[in-house]
């Protein structure tokens, strides 16, 4: 049966070793832990902090179906998916995702697949606050990443 | 129904949400979309670039065919840039 992912939508920072302890913490079935974390860049120095506005509700709802679709296609031992929103200042923590898993193939696609939903499917929108004072709008979303889905297809 | 924006689309309609009765002429999100575009010229704005607009019924997303019967909340908002 496939786990049930851990989900969770906050403004608050995270602790990845806190986290990675909770999916490991009293288990010897697991052989491999992967785990992204994607920051905020100031853009060549540009930025003083990135705003992400969220659909409260379906944030959550919808970072848990894809997370669910993951553990049904991959053997997980577990999976935890936390987004902030709010504003994040360069080199903070944006988004985290651990898979867990016997053998690391099933972890690394998992992780990989997350993200690659994340970017076009959780309803979380980015706006760009300029250290000169102002910002530069709305960031916008990119081809690639839309691209990026169709390797997931399954045959 | 409760109509809610986010991001640039929230800007330019110049509200996070509303709440309405559409006509019942109006039967999926496109009809939806070109009724709130007649409001006034917020809604105009905010709604000029039709196709780029994502659309969530009861926070689910949905494509611009998709009928709203029986939703209760219908989201617009652009393209996500979530991760």
């Amino acid at each position: 049966m496939a786990i049930e992912p851990t989900v969770r939508v906050q403004a608050d920072n995270f602790d990845l070793t806190a986290e990675t302890g909770k999916l490991t913490a009293d288990r010897f079935d697991i052989g491999a832990v992967v785990t992204f974390t994607g920051l905020c860049r100031d853009e060549g120095g540009q930025l003083s902090a990135l705003e992400l506005e969220h659909y409260p509700g379906m944030a959550e709802a919808e970072i848990t179906r894809i997370a669910r679709q993951a553990a049904q296609r991959w053997s997980l031992t577990g999976l935890t998916v936390i987004h902030r929103h709010g504003k994040i200042a360069p080199g903070e923590n944006i988004v985290l995702v651990i898979a867990a898993s016997a053998h690391r193939q099933a972890a690394f696609d998992a992780a990989n697949y997350l993200m690659d939903f994340l970017k076009t499917r959780a309803p979380f929108w980015k706006k760009e606050h300029l250290k000169a004072g102002g910002d530069k709008g709305w960031v916008d979303a990119k081809d690639h990443d839309e691209e990026a889905l169709t390797r997931w297809d399954q045959s | 129904m409760i109509i809610r924006y986010f991001a640039w689309v929230r800007e330019k309609a110049g509200r996070e949400e509303e709440t309405l009765s559409p006509p019942e002429t109006v039967k999926t999100v496109a009809d939806l979309i070109a009724y709130l575009a007649t409001i006034d010229d917020n809604h105009a704005a905010a709604f000029e670039e039709a196709n780029a607009i994502r659309v969530a019924i009861d926070q689910e997303h949905v494509e611009h065919d998709a009928l709203i019967a029986g939703a209760r909340e219908v989201a617009f908002f652009p393209p996500m840039t979530g991760g």
